[in-house]
């Protein structure tokens, strides 16, 4: 009996490329989403740059009035879990889902690590006085550093997804698990650029 | 389902050379050195700006962002795996490239003029 007599229809290209794209539809997908998101962190970056050129009052810098140290050890944090969701693949691939589920739990942490450290700096700023409305500078920090811990914690979501009611599919559709593992994974990679960029840009300069 | 259960599965997949477990383990053994590049960028950038260089800031802010660039090519090119895609994924970002840059045509002639570029 077909699916479609089951009464719902079977996703096209899951886990084989389709032939006129070469990509299964799921990694396609993923990449279009990610250019949509390279414009509107593009579009913050340059608003920051506007904003730090046009202003009439010197410009705060980031490391005087930031806290480098706790976000140098986040960038440690993001690129490790970068590692560690691209080992999550690779074992999927030598056919360990038990070591790659280990890696997937390792970046879920890793995850956890980057918002509480955020956190405690977010906590050091305010204890500061330097809310978004103190001042331009604060207002962009916040806007983008919070955007781009919005997008960590949807990481993590789906992340925690896969640890948990999402690992089932390994068991009856092995290479479409894995394929979604590469899909979050080029997702969380991307977020790991974009604190690449982030932290010099506030941070640093 | 067993790890000898999930194998007899994917035998009857098709799986090219890319897939073999010689060239993963040559794979991880290359995301390890990206990885070891990546911590040493992040140090440099903090040196840069922190350590007894005292650059000004224009050169501060030329430094930092070409270690930027170099440690996002790292990630983009092996972590996303864009040294070995396939075309249409290249035309997706061709086509973003060029969005990005028509947003960053306006700050950039900005900061231009501010230095008497214009």
């Amino acid at each position: 009996m077909s699916a479609e007599a089951h009464g719902h229809m079977e996703i096209p290209f899951t886990v084989h490329a389709r032939p006129d794209t070469g990509l299964y539809n799921g990694k396609l997908g993923v990449w279009l989403f990610l250019a949509s998101e390279v414009m509107l962190f593009g579009a913050l970056f340059s608003s920051l740059i506007l904003i730090r050129t046009g202003s009439t009052t010197p410009w705060p810098e980031g490391w005087k009035e930031l806290h480098v140290y706790p976000a140098m050890i986040n960038t440690f944090v993001l690129i490790a879990s970068s590692v560690f969701v691209i080992m999550a693949w690779a074992n999927l691939r030598l056919r360990k889902p038990k070591v790659a589920r280990m890696w997937i739990a390792a970046t879920l942490l890793c995850g956890f690590a980057f918002m509480g450290i955020k956190g405690y700096e977010y906590s050091l700023s305010f204890a500061h006085h330097h809310f978004p409305k103190t001042n331009n500078f604060f207002a962009i920090y916040f806007t983008m550093t919070g955007l781009h811990g919005l997008h960590v914690l949807g990481g993590m979501v789906v992340f925690a997804y896969f640890l948990t009611k999402g690992w089932s599919m390994h068991e009856h559709e092995y290479q479409r698990f894995t394929n979604r593992i590469e899909i979050v994974g080029l997702y969380w990679h991307f977020v790991d650029l974009v604190w690449i960029f982030l932290f010099p840009t506030l941070y640093l300069l | 389902m067993s790890d000898h259960a999930i194998e007899q599965h994917d035998n009857q997949e098709h799986h090219d050379d890319h897939d073999s477990p010689e060239n993963i383990q040559k794979e991880i053994r290359k995301y390890l050195g990206v990885f070891l590049a990546l911590v040493a960028g992040t140090i440099l950038t903090v040196w840069v700006r922190l350590g007894p260089l005292h650059l000004p800031e224009g050169q501060a802010i030329l430094v930092a962002l070409i270690i930027a660039f170099v440690k996002g090519s790292l990630v983009a090119g092996f972590f996303m795996h864009l040294l070995n895609e396939k075309k249409l994924i290249y035309s997706v970002l061709i086509l973003t490239v060029f969005f990005f840059a028509v947003l960053m045509y306006l700050p950039v002639t900005e900061v231009l003029g501010k230095f008497g570029y214009h």
